[in-house]
């Protein structure tokens, strides 16, 4: 007998199970590994086939394998000849302006109704929870009329999109206020005995403590009107001008137009998505706390 | 029905327990209604009430008021200047001076069109010097209707500030009496950014509120009684006019199938609809929560390496727009997409699967690519709440023996369900409103052809949001049709939050039970 099997033998139950467990252990993670790989490329290969297609130069429609026979930037080159770069600074201009807006919005908003108490606050965030039943989608078929009437659709819609944008966004005040309800009252107070108005309070020390609100609130200002179909759509209606990526990139992949413009549409979406996805992943931090922080407390 | 004591209720079994659950939730229902009734009659008395003490107190106030106070029921804001408070009482006499203005100007003539929404529509005229026809456009109903309403809201901002108006005169005559000092200009422009601080941080977004969502609700809840639509634009081509509640009868009757030939009524293809988005929410929300957090788990498993590369990866799909995803995978799993192309090359299958085509295929599709979508937010979601559960609960369940799946259910799930309760209802009704993932991916395809003629195209993947959508979409553009289903979104989705929330502290109830 080895001694290997004599020390198993005399083993207690207790080390027997230990060794059984470790065992198991080793078995689950080694499972667990193989459906994390196996997830992570699932979750990777369409954005691996759409920058693969996009350097494809053979053909121009949809085909049924992924690596090009030929490469090359053509799609690249053929984007700048049409309206793509106007409709690129279209949503670039929208997306910069509602971000820095829409955050001071938000901000005021959720900051309001986090720190004061005052008598109409309960039946204003109950009046806005009902509000935010109604599909807001309702509201464009108005709003697009009026704006027309301004003259800011069509042609003119970016800053009738910002409008659109910006307007109504106090209504998303529910992630940062969870957020400034985690800091402590006892601070506002002790600023205010030594005589700090509530204005200095807001200025000289909350504001320095809310930076991971701050700029998670910003990110999903900017993505919002980055990725925007339905509001951009009605704006836009069907001005080539006055589109943004969302709603140009979307005629592409029209049944008459596929053909020609389905890698045109791959190379597009690669521009689109690199600078967005290059700013979310240096904010992945600040935005990882907001969803965790504020989602839960609804 | 037998009602348990909480003694009697612990003794049941499982099965008796859900039963008993159950039955006294559908038992309560005539009496939650008839509480409703109840609380309705409240609020009207207590309405009553509230207007009764108001025109009780401005009558005390004229009658024992000063002259100054008086004079300030006609012209607002004449007791503040007398009483030396300028900036208040200017702003006030401003309001007013507004007020009537725009009433004589142009309110007066929108209230007095409001009922008809315009009399004469675009008209032809003969021009004698070119020898030719040229329209003429007279009343514009959409103009009558969207002003009618922004007048109404006028007045009653007026009446409100009448009304304020005069408590300040009574206060002021109040504080003069107990000797005191009233408060000036700069008193007030402190007080803005002090103890009324909230109120100048509200203004900026509650009139972007105000002016672009509750206006515009409003607007379109009126639009549902009357029947603007392409034909009827109210000022190019016809004016529209009320019509009552036909649009409703239309929608919700089963047996006419109005509109030239349609195979299903309206409220058949209302009903289709509305299953699908029912059934569409509860797949997304659950499939994506429970796959989410079992994900979540798997990376945050003692001994597993690379955990924040785990998650870079899955978080890339929020990175990127969802345009962009969602009509790239969506074009993968065409009939001649790479999918299919894979599966082909590979010998597995003869023909292209029908992913898009066939309307199970697809619905089953678009659920799988939403979890694809959804399970990266969950992932982040739950992750933070599962290092949040006391890991001292883990350890003397293992000790009990518990395995792996006891402990789930026991501590984790619980626990969850308890912590994202109110999240789980919200992503509910969010996915009843998920446009953008049925439509960038199937734009509602396959088409229903039952349903087609009704109102726009329906398709087998269409949810009630899409379907609003296509309806406003194109020259015929129901936009009446598109309110009447945007009123009944909002009443099946405030219906379904009533409802949870009144359920959901009956969880935590039983939370405290284990």
């Amino acid at each position: 007998m080895s001694e290997k099997k004599l020390l198993e033998q005399n083993a207690s139950p207790i080390q027997k199970r230990h060794m059984g467990l470790k065992a198991t252990r080793a078995l689950s993670n080694t499972a667990i590994y193989a459906l994390l790989v196996a997830i992570s490329v699932i979750w990777l290969i369409p954005f691996a086939c759409i920058l693969l297609q996009s350097f494809r130069v053979e053909s121009t429609w949809q085909v049924g394998y992924v690596i090009p026979q030929q490469w090359g930037f053509d799609n690249y080159v053929n984007l700048f000849k049409t309206d793509f770069p106007r409709w690129y600074t279209n949503t670039f201009t929208a997306a910069l302006v509602t971000a820095v807006l829409q955050t001071i919005i938000v901000l005021c908003m959720s900051y309001t109704l986090s720190r004061f108490r005052f008598k109409l606050r309960k039946p204003l965030m109950r009046f806005m929870l009902i509000l935010g039943m109604f599909p807001g989608m309702l509201t464009m078929i108005i709003l697009y009329r009026v704006l027309k009437d301004l003259g800011l659709t069509q042609a003119n819609a970016v800053p009738g999109l910002i409008l659109v944008y910006i307007a109504s966004s106090g209504m998303g005040y529910y992630v940062s206020k969870g957020f400034f309800d985690t800091i402590p009252k006892s601070l506002d107070e002790a600023a205010r005995v030594d005589g700090a108005t509530r204005f200095q309070v807001l200025k000289k020390i909350i504001l320095p403590l809310s930076k991971p609100i701050v700029i998670y609130t910003i990110l999903t200002a900017f993505m919002g009107p980055w990725g925007d179909y339905v509001f951009a759509q009605y704006i836009s209606f069907g001005t080539s001008s006055g589109m943004n990526v969302a709603v140009g990139l979307y005629r592409w992949l029209n049944k008459d137009q596929i053909a020609a413009s389905y890698t045109m549409f791959c190379a597009g979406g690669v521009l689109v998505a690199i600078p967005v996805t290059v700013l979310f992943m240096c904010l992945q931090k600040y935005y990882v706390e907001g969803v965790t922080g504020g989602a839960v407390k609804g | 029905m037998k009602k348990y004591s909480d003694l009697e209720y612990l003794k049941l079994s499982k099965g008796q327990k859900l039963l008993y659950k159950i039955t006294s939730f559908f038992c309560a229902i005539p009496q939650k209604i008839a509480g409703l009734f109840v609380a309705l009659w409240n609020l009207i008395l207590k309405g009553y009430n509230i207007v009764k003490n108001e025109a009780v107190d401005i009558w005390t106030t004229f009658v024992q008021g000063d002259w100054k106070t008086k004079v300030s029921f006609l012209v607002m804001g004449f007791g503040n200047i007398a009483r030396g408070q300028i900036l208040r009482g200017l702003l006030f006499l401003l309001f007013e001076v507004v007020f009537i203005g725009y009433m004589i100007l142009a309110g007066g003539y929108w209230l007095s069109m409001l009922p008809s929404l315009g009399k004469v529509g675009p008209t032809e005229e003969y021009d004698f010097v070119l020898d030719a026809y040229y329209t003429v456009y007279n009343d514009n109903s959409f103009k009558i209707l969207l002003y009618g309403v922004l007048t109404i809201f006028f007045i009653i901002g007026f009446v409100y500030t009448w009304r304020v108006n005069v408590r300040q005169n009574k206060l002021a005559e109040k504080i003069l009496k107990s000797g005191k000092k009233l408060k000036s200009g700069k008193d007030d422009l402190r007080s803005m950014v002090d103890d009324k601080f909230h109120a100048t941080l509200l203004s900026l977004p509650l009139t972007g509120i105000l002016i672009f969502t509750v206006m515009p609700i409003v607007f379109m809840i009126l639009v549902a009684f009357t029947n603007y639509d392409g034909a009827h634009d109210g000022y190019y081509s016809n004016l529209f006019t009320w019509v009552g509640w036909d649009n409703f009868n239309t929608m919700l009757n089963w047996n006419v199938a109005k509109g030239g030939g349609s195979v299903q009524s309206y409220a058949a293809t209302f009903g289709e609809v509305l299953s699908w988005t029912l059934m569409w929410a509860f797949f997304a929300t659950f499939t994506n929560y429970f796959l989410g957090m079992f994900v979540a788990m798997a990376i945050n498993k003692k001994g597993i390496k690379l955990k924040k590369l785990w998650r870079t990866v899955l978080v890339l799909t929020i990175a990127i727009p969802q345009f962009i995803s969602l009509l790239y995978v969506s074009k993968m799993f065409a009939k001649n997409g790479i999918v299919n192309g894979f599966l082909m090359s590979m010998g597995w299958i003869s023909e292209a699967l029908p992913f898009w085509e066939d309307p199970t295929w697809a619905r089953i599709t678009v659920i799988l690519i939403n979890i694809w979508i959804g399970i990266p937010h969950l992932m982040l979601i739950t992750t933070g709440i599962l290092m949040n559960i006391p890991a001292d609960l883990y350890e003397s369940a293992r000790i009990d023996g518990a395995n792996p799946w006891q402990q789930y259910t026991k501590i984790t799930l619980p626990y969850m369900l308890f912590v994202t309760g109110p999240y789980l209802l919200t992503s509910f009704t969010g996915n009843m409103n998920n446009f953008n993932v049925i439509y960038l991916l199937t734009g509602g395809a396959p088409t229903n052809p039952a349903a087609s003629s009704a109102a726009g195209t329906v398709g087998y993947t269409d949810l009630l949001i899409t379907w609003l959508f296509k309806i406003t979409q194109g020259a015929e553009s129901q936009y009446y049709l598109a309110s009447v289903v945007g009123i009944l979104v909002f009443v099946v989705v405030a219906l379904i939050s009533l409802v949870v929330y009144n359920v959901l502290p009956s969880i935590k109830n039983e939370e405290d039970f284990q």
